[in-house]
């Protein structure tokens, strides 16, 4: 079984919002029709996206640190959203695991958006139904785009490489490796919806000096300095390069 | 959540409806057994159309909570999963099984008329009552689950919301059937105002252990599992986006907390004091205009309540909407 979702580098995303706009840049361009927005450059705009990025302040100063998180819909394995849907509008695909939304059924009871705890659905103003992310799943498929660029429009435009897109069930995958490798975690683990979209923590990279680094071993006078130059026919492997 | 009226509507009305049907059917089983004395078929044929009516009404209302009507009938699909759907499917169950036992009453048929003779008057419509009754509480049951079953709202997710649902609308429509019977059937005003406090009293224990159970209620989401840093002091700096969105205005109620405090003791009372109240003085003397009065402050009472049942559910989505930048 597939299933696709993204993984997100939280120690990695400067929080640009590229992934904000390539995504509506994409999904308002797309054969599902626009993403409507309202008052664009008025007062009090509003519009329908899929995916956001957030600023948090974590601690206290001057200890504090500025986590950038991006959130989008989770796909998750148990995805609360689905079993409510009184029309079938909402559903997971079988073969790749991701969740959507059929236009054409959805009747716009808003009752999905309820039932998820993560906001990650919202109602198209003008269209009345219920828009979330596709994984842009009219783009990864497409055999016309070259194969590298059949990844969702946020990854590809992610300066950081923050967002890694692959099947999280193949355990060979880069997203699998990055999630077992760098301890990715999932969003409100607590409700059971087994998000497929993983987070990789904020690390500090850091290189341990230990006493005995600082001080040439090889160096039995103490003498810093420039070393003496080999003569031309002296045999030795031991520092030719220092000079 | 922000509450939005259309439901409030749907879910005080429809609670109307069902309960002025089992109060009609209530009487109708006493009657039987000679308990109470019997009524004419206008009594039922009347209590039926304006139980349907309200039924309707409240069908009516919710549909402006959809942003495509039109596809409605597709709302019966998925019945094995969704308690959406199942309320769509019980809700014109319920219309019309209360319909036919109001044609029935209105044709006066009996079980003679179909060659079975029982030696019961009124024992067709006892039958088919009784098929509405069940589908009447599966109604109160769908209507209570649609909330009941988002675990994650933790203020809905109890059986005291259905219990709730159940008994608030029972309460209604009890109160509406004394007025009703001030009517059409005068003997029957007392058994109906009685009624109407014994389940306005059941309802206000299990609505006020429903408001005690929310007061402590402690939320398993915290910003610490919404964002997954261990670390106790997370603050917001920004959601995203300097206006509003979906994410803003579907979650909460934008009242103040005071506006919230006093919408509970404004339903407490009209809902359950003032009814109760109302409905002794009204059994006591007489009075068809107390019974007017307690069901319109109940029916009024009800809809500042269901305002608060939706307004203190705490959505964890908005951990992530609380600095707007």
């Amino acid at each position: 079984m597939t299933q696709l979702a993204l993984v997100i580098d939280l120690n990695v995303c400067v929080g640009c919002h590229a992934c904000v706009t390539s995504c509506k840049e994409w999904n308002t361009s797309g054969p599902a029709g626009f993403m409507s927005d309202d008052n664009p450059y008025d007062a009090d705009p509003t519009g329908t996206f899929f995916n956001r990025v957030q600023t948090y302040e974590v601690g206290e100063y001057p200890k504090t640190e500025t986590v950038h998180f991006p959130k989008s819909c989770l796909h998750c394995e148990d995805p609360p959203c689905v079993p409510v849907c009184p029309t079938g509008a909402s559903y997971k695909r079988e073969e790749d695991g991701i969740v959507l939304v059929d236009y054409d059924k959805c009747i716009g009871c808003k009752y999905c958006s309820w039932a998820c705890p993560y906001g990650a659905r919202e109602i198209d103003e003008h269209q009345k139904v219920m828009k979330k992310c596709t994984l842009c799943v009219d783009r990864i498929y497409d055999e016309t785009l070259p194969e590298a660029e059949r990844k969702p429009a946020c990854v590809l435009a992610c300066p950081t490489s923050a967002r890694l897109f692959g099947d999280v069930h193949d355990p060979d995958s880069v997203v699998s490796m990055a999630i077992k490798e760098e301890a990715g975690f999932q969003l409100m683990p607590e409700w059971g919806t087994k998000p497929s979209n993983h987070y990789l923590p904020r690390r500090k990279m850091k290189i341990r000096i230990h006493e005995d680094e600082l001080v040439r071993a090889d160096n039995p006078l103490k003498k810093e300095g420039e070393r003496p130059k080999v003569e031309d026919d002296g045999h030795t492997l031991d520092d030719v390069t220092s000079w | 959540m922000n509450p939005a009226f259309s439901v409030i509507f749907l879910t005080t009305l429809i609670g109307v409806g069902q309960g002025l049907f089992l109060a009609l059917y209530t009487g109708e089983s006493y009657a039987i057994v000679n308990v109470l004395p019997s009524q004419s078929q206008d009594f039922y044929v009347w209590g039926s159309v304006i139980s349907v009516a309200f039924l309707i009404v409240g069908l009516v209302a919710s549909i402006f909570h959809l942003g495509h009507p039109e596809r409605a009938w597709r709302s019966a699909a998925m019945w094995r999963t969704s308690w959406l759907s199942r309320e769509v499917i019980v809700l014109p169950t319920v219309i019309g099984a209360i319909t036919v036992y109001g044609l029935v009453h209105y044709m006066g048929w009996d079980l003679t008329t179909f060659g079975i003779k029982t030696g019961v008057d009124g024992d067709l419509t006892l039958i088919l009552g009784l098929g509405g009754v069940l589908v009447t509480f599966l109604l109160y049951l769908c209507t209570g689950m649609i909330y009941a079953c988002i675990k994650f709202l933790q203020e809905w997710a109890t059986p005291l919301t259905v219990i709730n649902y159940t008994l608030l609308g029972g309460a209604s429509g009890f109160t509406f059937a004394a007025v009703f019977s001030a009517y059409m059937a005068p003997s029957l005003v007392n058994f109906y105002a009685g009624w109407a406090i014994i389940i306005t009293l059941s309802a206000l224990v299990t609505r006020v252990a429903s408001l005690m159970r929310n007061a402590k209620i402690r939320h398993k989401s915290s910003l610490k599992t919404a964002i997954g840093v261990r670390d106790d002091r997370i603050k917001q700096t920004a959601m995203g986006f300097m206006g509003g969105s979906f994410n803003t205005r579907e979650y909460f109620h934008g009242m103040s907390i005071l506006f919230m405090k006093s919408i509970k003791w404004i339903f407490l009372v009209l809902v359950f004091l003032v009814p109760v109240i109302l409905l002794s003085f009204a059994i006591s003397q007489g009075s068809t205009n107390l019974l007017i009065a307690a069901f319109v402050s109940q029916y009024i009472g009800l809809i500042a309540e269901r305002w608060f049942f939706f307004a203190q559910a705490n959505h964890p989505q908005n951990l992530y909407y609380q600095t707007v930048g």
